[in-house]
């Protein structure tokens, strides 16, 4: 069965603002999203509504995966139904290693909480996998043995976001703003890791304000935010004409 | 495995009470001199050491109460039973053992721990060691763990020439306290070059009410030999106070190497008054690993003078405090010596209204030049009702020191929590990881078993921790 994320007139506020007012899109596993919107058009608002955090106020609209709301589901439950978000801000956990964190997530992501707990695979299987992860992400195995975001470059941090998303293996993963703070080469690097994990398998939304990192992954749909609601949708050409163009125009033609 | 139990993710399993009718002697309540002579009396002491514990009380009358660290007005002297002797001697193997007291130890898991990964055991009920035992082949090297009477008897010379050198007994109104009622505890000599690779481990067990216990150790670190030892701590339940004071000495020659961790676990109505310190000479190397988990009150602050060039000395603490707990806890670093290094770690948790304090002193002497020292305090505030201060002294006179000194103070965010949650892990393993990861310079310290059931306590102790 193929999965799918269906967001449906999305209202949103914080902190009694509203930010999200009435935003629709659906995305199906295999398929490659980019959202792109100016500062305060309500993106992060959006990945982070999704993943459910709790600052987030929910008005109107619903949010659902496979045709299950996800509205009363706290944000592991709606991990381990699929969902994942790459943060644009990871933070830092001083003592947890990366590969305890990793292995805690893994084994979580398989319960489903739904009648019996499964048994966690052993420690050699899980050892497995992430070197394979690692390696297809270039990544040095010491990495592993630091502590969580804990004195990450801008570059380490979403490297390591991606190798999360490559171990828990999500239906539908949100990379919100996964291109910001990089240089070009370290920018390079994570699009790579991306396309990697990119596949049938697999439905990405890209939360981005530059369209940069769409020189390197090829999305299939463009969407443009304004105002808490996405005011266009395309191919990849929309990207181009943004980039040309800038936001003004989607603004003005609105 | 003794730690499980020591550290049992179920307290109500140390939560059990044996009879005291079996008792080989329990003195009155309350202390006199009576008493005091009445304790040497019953262990055959020298003259010289009956002087010292009547001096030693003289001083305890004379000292007031400490008007600072914890709130002390709760504790009666006189309602305390200051020498209780569960059983004749210490036995050498646990068959000997009286078979409730071995039955305690038993539940408590320490014979099993000892046949995995422990050299010497050494286990006090009460007043009194009632097991020791060493691995052969440390008593073959001349390696010495006993409890203090045997040691005395036996190394008569050894024993004097170190005891109450490092803490004498007008140190404090405590450590005088100690030294008049003093019994059990450990002696332990390692010789020169002796290398004893699998710690020693001593357990202390209050069972009675109103039970004073006042153990007294003495650690010599021979030149160029290592030893790491450990101490647990646990008692059942009452709503009367228990008292504790114990006073520990170390000594690491030239080149040794003085590990000394304790997991005290002992249950609220404990109050934990303990006085510790080392000397460490040329090179050597003394390391305090302290946890502070149980106690109604404890006030700690292990010391280590650095006496000759080159020692290096580090303590690492962990205190909790939950509902009506203080744990007024530190370190003190005295550096008299050239080219010397301390360094101090202090991570607290503080939970329902418990309250911790660091309280440290760093001195750093004339003539002690290109001095180094680093403190480092962190302390978790995991509500609103809890609490915790910083008491940091500092003295430098000198000017080639470095010195530095960090503290912090957090609670765990929101976002911290949302962050590890939307990888799939519940609220309350979110909130355990990340005060398990805030506590990790101190637990990896542990050998990996302690590690373990170490964070088992502590999550235990959390519980409910999420509002």
């Amino acid at each position: 069965m193929t999965s799918y994320l269906q967001i449906q007139d999305l209202h949103v506020s914080v902190e009694g603002k509203q930010i999200l007012k009435g935003l629709d899109l659906n995305i199906q596993q295999g398929e490659i999203h980019a959202l792109m919107g100016p500062n305060g058009s309500g993106k992060s608002t959006l990945a982070n509504t999704l993943m459910g955090h709790p600052r987030y106020m929910i008005e109107k609209g619903n949010i659902l995966l496979n045709g299950e709301s996800l509205l009363d589901l706290s944000a592991d439950k709606r991990a381990r139904k699929g969902l994942f978000l790459a943060f644009q801000y990871p933070v830092t956990v001083s003592g947890l290693s990366v590969s305890s964190f990793l292995r805690n997530a893994y084994n979580a992501v398989r319960q489903n909480g739904q009648g019996e707990k499964k048994k966690p695979p052993s420690y050699l299987e899980f050892k497995r996998v992430l070197n394979e992860k690692l390696k297809l992400l270039e990544m040095d195995e010491t990495f592993i043995n630091r502590y969580l975001n804990e004195g990450f470059s801008g570059g380490e941090k979403k490297r390591a976001e991606i190798l999360q998303l490559a171990m828990l293996k999500p239906s539908i993963a949100i990379l919100d703003e996964t291109d910001s703070g990089l240089d070009i080469d370290a920018l390079r690097v994570v699009a790579d890791g991306i396309n990697k994990l990119a596949g049938k398998e697999l439905g990405i939304a890209i939360i981005t304000h530059y369209q940069r990192i769409l020189r390197y992954i090829q999305p299939h749909h463009v969407h443009v935010m304004v105002d808490g609601r996405i005011v266009r949708s395309g191919g990849s050409e929309l990207a181009r004409d943004l980039e040309e163009k800038g936001y003004g125009w989607i603004k003005e033609n609105k | 495995m003794a730690i499980r139990e020591i550290l049992s993710d179920d307290s109500s399993k140390y939560d059990f009470k044996d009879s005291t009718d079996t008792y080989v002697y329990r003195g009155k309540k309350g202390l006199s001199i009576e008493i005091v002579e009445e304790i040497s009396r019953r262990k055959n002491e020298p003259e010289w050491l009956t002087k010292f514990r009547l001096q030693s009380y003289a001083h305890f009358l004379k000292r007031p109460m400490p008007n600072w660290g914890g709130n002390l007005s709760r504790v009666d002297f006189d309602e305390i039973y200051y020498y209780a002797k569960p059983s004749d001697k210490a036995e050498k193997t646990w068959e000997e053992v009286p078979e409730n007291i071995r039955n305690t130890f038993d539940r408590l898991g320490i014979p099993e721990a000892e046949k995995k990964f422990l050299a010497g055991v050494g286990a006090q009920y009460e007043s009194e060691v009632v097991y020791h035992s060493l691995a052969k082949d440390l008593e073959e090297k001349g390696v010495l763990f006993l409890d203090p009477d045997t040691a005395l008897r036996e190394h008569p010379d050894i024993f004097r020439k170190y005891f109450a050198t490092i803490i004498p007994p007008e140190d404090n109104k405590f450590a005088a306290l100690n030294s008049a009622v003093f019994s059990g505890g450990s002696f332990i000599y390692v010789p020169k070059g002796v290398k004893v690779e699998m710690p020693l481990q001593a357990y202390f067990r209050i069972n009675a009410q109103n039970i004073g216990q006042f153990e007294r150790t003495l650690i010599i670190a021979d030149e160029g030999s290592e030893v790491h030892y450990i101490e647990g701590c646990t008692a059942p339940v009452y709503s009367s106070e228990s008292l504790h004071s114990a006073v520990v000495e170390l000594i690491a020659m030239k080149g040794a190497h003085l590990r000394y961790t304790t997991i005290q676990n002992w249950s609220k109505d404990v109050y934990n008054l303990v006085t510790k310190r080392a000397y460490a000479y040329e090179n050597a190397n003394v390391e305090w690993i302290d946890a502070n988990i149980g106690s109604s009150l404890t006030m700690k602050y292990p010391s280590i003078y650095l006496l000759g060039r080159g020692a290096k000395a580090e303590t690492i603490s962990v205190a909790y405090a939950g509902r009506g707990q203080h744990q007024d806890a530190g370190a003190k670093m005295v550096h008299l010596a050239p080219d010397t290094t301390s360094r101090i770690t202090s991570k607290s948790v503080s939970k329902d209204g418990g309250r911790t304090s660091y309280r440290g002193q760093l001195h750093v002497g004339k003539g002690a030049s290109n001095v180094k020292s680093y403190v480092r305090c962190d302390a978790l505030l995991l509500d609103e009702e809890s609490k915790t201060d910083t008491y940091p002294y500092i003295e430098v006179g000198e000017d080639s020191a470095t010195i530095t000194h960090e503290a912090t103070v957090g609670k765990i965010g929101e976002d911290q929590i949302f962050y590890l949650m939307s990888r799939g892990l519940t609220e309350v393993d979110a909130f355990n990881m990340i005060v398990m990861g805030f506590l990790e310079p101190f637990t990896k310290e542990l050998p990996m078993v302690y590690a373990v059931e170490m964070n088992r306590l502590l999550q235990l102790e959390m519980e409910g921790a999420i509002g």
